[in-house]
């Protein structure tokens, strides 16, 4: 009993965890139907953002908390401005093209800046250092979960209620929505939807930096090619929990990450990804949208 | 226009009986093939083992060579690709070198063998870690300066019975060639020693979370973990076992040897046991190698550089000291005759691999990696 509760929590931080990432992917899909497949290397440079400013605020003195919110800000104002680039160069002059071009847009880019973090940076594994406070409360249960995995779950849950929220009930949510649902009409009443799908792009990549921050602190590393592969399991997340749903994506998260845990656990972690993908594979021929995913009507 | 031709045909024909000459009458030098990479993406494997066998001649020849000749380099380029070498190893042959120095590579050593085996002539490798290369038994006229691959794990797997006294392990790795591999031989060599392996998994490389694997080995209850592969899972590996309080001895590869491990994992490093070649860099014989190669070519020397030095330095131990350069004679002193080289005081044993150097286990210790002797 006392194994399967480990499982399960180890499920639950690597549910959250590709949360993190799936929640931006399924916010830009939502809007514009494009799988973004820069969004994991987006991920990856708020991570270096956050440990170049951090290690640079670090060492004038300032104490931990301080450097944390000064380098996730300066990492999402990074991240942000990446996003809000790409989407300019990449896919707005692609946007009435076949789909296609744009996802060969997405995977180009999505090299393009790995190798130019590989360049720029370094491609050897670095250090990350955890700027987060170790919450004294999390003592007594920390071979269950620590406090970096703690606040992760926190984030993760904090983050849904705001997207949720943000395009329920505001103004830009609601042209988000309208933008979702169709571009021209969208426009026909007034809705600037260059400016909707930049925002979309904005928070999207924000949300990627703070996913960044959080996930180099608890693994302790981060490389250039961290990215790529995180965004593949977190694109089957958002997939599985229906793509474009901001719910569905965090609960394909969860199902991944407990199959994932539990498939290593009491089988064997040789097939962790083959008990990820089967899962895929069964939820979607008996749910071909996915978990929460809306079954989208054939336009005619 | 005939006769031209005929003319042409005659000079060519002329010609090719002077160099026909050349090479049959050159009986005054002894002549050794250097083999490997030389260009292509893996050449930085092979050049430094030219450089080498260069300054090792260069010194003899100074001397007034072996018994009275002087030794003379014939340098092919193999690529590392085994039917290069192939062409590499005929045209030696049909060169009469005495040995060769080389190959680099595993799979192109094993491709150029057969030919040189049937042609009676010495392989010494400084690099070819393939372990059936010597443990077949197929090849007698193979050496090598350099371990095999399985000596890392039984190495590993000794230090495990016999310092650590461990019982029941969980093996790990990161199923790629490196890593499984010494992963299996470890598990084959702890089992046949009567060490239980409780748990023998391999994990996703690069994945950003192994708490289910851990949390596995926590419920095992095993009393040591061997690790096969690489730093940045290790460290993530050691991390998250630290912190649920797993504080069992923690085992690895080369791969892990590697002082990127210890910034990476910080605190976490503390005590991780890692083998890895034996440090050689200290010996006198080896800082002079490395200085006669920085004033000579102006560079640090590459990989592999010590390794080939030590088989040229062992390979003309062997004719002098055999008198000769009669195959079976030369193989018997390289068997029997021990030579002080960079690497050690080394010599070979009947399969041909090295006596005397090998692999050594590290620990980390006030984060560094400390040769535990």
């Amino acid at each position: 009993m006392e194994y399967f509760l480990k499982l399960l929590l180890s499920g639950t931080t690597k549910g959250s965890i590709y949360a993190l990432i799936a929640l931006g992917y399924t916010m830009v899909y939502g809007v514009i139907q494009l799988i973004n497949f820069a969004h994991g290397e987006i991920y990856m440079i708020g991570g270096f953002t956050a440990l170049i400013f951090g290690g640079f605020l670090y060492s004038m003195g300032l104490p931990a908390p301080v450097v944390l919110l000064i380098s996730v800000i300066l990492a999402i104002v990074y991240a942000a401005s990446f996003g809000f680039t790409i989407e300019r160069i990449a896919y707005r002059p692609l946007r009435n093209k076949p789909r296609l071009s744009a996802l060969i847009s997405a995977i180009g880019i999505s090299i393009v800046l790995q190798n130019f973090v590989l360049l720029a940076q370094t491609e050897k594994y670095l250090a990350y250092p955890s700027y987060l406070p170790d919450l004294p409360f999390l003592q007594p249960v920390k071979q269950y979960i620590n406090a970096t995995q703690f606040i992760i779950l926190i984030v993760t849950a904090l983050i849904m209620v705001f997207l949720t929220m943000l395009i329920k009930y505001t103004r830009i949510g609601k042209a988000m929505r309208a933008t979702a649902q169709d571009k021209d009409m969208a426009q026909l009443v007034g809705v600037n939807i260059n400016q909707v799908i930049s925002i979309t792009f904005i928070i999207g990549s924000s949300l990627a930096a703070i996913g960044g921050v959080l996930i180099c602190s608890y693994m302790g590393q981060i490389n250039y090619y961290i990215g790529f592969i995180a965004g593949i399991k977190a694109f089957v997340a958002a997939v599985l929990g229906g793509i474009g749903s901001i719910p569905g994506a965090v609960l394909g998260s969860f199902v991944l990450g407990w199959t994932e845990s539990f498939g290593t656990g009491y089988l064997s972690s040789d097939y962790e990804d083959a008990f990820a993908l089967l899962i895929l594979v069964l939820i979607l021929t008996v749910k071909p949208e996915g978990l929460l995913g809306k079954n989208q009507k054939q336009k005619v | 226009m005939k006769k031209r031709v005929l003319v042409l045909s005659g000079v060519l024909l002329a010609l090719s009986l002077v160099l026909v000459g050349c090479q049959g009458g050159g009986g005054g030098s002894i002549k050794i093939g250097v083999a490997g990479a030389h260009s292509g993406d893996l050449a930085s494997y092979g050049l430094p083992s030219v450089n080498a066998a260069k300054l090792v001649v260069k010194e003899i020849n100074e001397k007034g060579g072996i018994n009275g000749r002087k030794v003379e380099l014939v340098v092919e380029d193999d690529q590392c690709k085994p039917e290069l070498a192939t062409t590499a190893a005929s045209k030696l042959v049909s060169n009469k070198v005495v040995a060769v120095i080389g190959h680099i590579c595993s799979g192109a050593t094993k491709s150029a063998l057969g030919i040189y085996k049937d042609s009676k002539v010495i392989t010494i490798s400084p690099s070819a870690t393939n372990p059936p290369l010597t443990q077949s038994g197929e090849y007698p006229n193979f050496f090598r300066t350099i371990a095999p691959d399985d000596a890392q794990a039984r190495l590993a797997v000794t230090f495990i019975a016999e310092k650590l006294g461990l019982k029941k392990l969980a093996v790990l790795h990161d199923k790629g060639d490196y890593g499984k591999g010494f992963a299996e031989l470890v598990k084959q060599f702890a089992e046949e020693r009567g060490i239980e392996v409780a748990l023998f998994e391999g994990v996703n490389p690069g994945a950003p979370d192994y708490s289910a694997v851990v949390n596995k080995i926590g419920n095992a209850k095993v009393d040591g973990v061997v690790w096969g592969g690489y730093h940045p899972e290790a460290s993530k590996l050691v991390q998250q076992m630290r912190e649920k309080g797993i504080n069992v001895p923690f085992i690895s590869d080369d791969g892990v040897k590697d002082n990127t491990f210890i910034e990476v994992a910080g605190k976490y490093a503390e005590g991780v046991y890692a083998t890895g070649p034996t440090d050689t860099t200290q010996n006198p014989l080896a800082i002079k190698a490395i200085e006669d190669h920085k004033k000579e070519f102006g560079s640090e020397p590459g990989a592999f550089f010590l390794n080939a030095y030590a088989a040229t330095q062992a390979l003309l131990n062997a004719i002098a000291k055999a008198g000769t350069t009669d195959y079976d004679k030369v193989v018997a002193a390289l068997r029997s005759e021990y030579v002080e080289t960079p690497l050690g005081n080394i010599s070979f044993d009947e399969k041909g691999d090295v006596i005397g150097y090998g692999f050594s286990v590290f620990q980390v210790q006030n984060g560094k990696y400390v040769e535990l002797k």
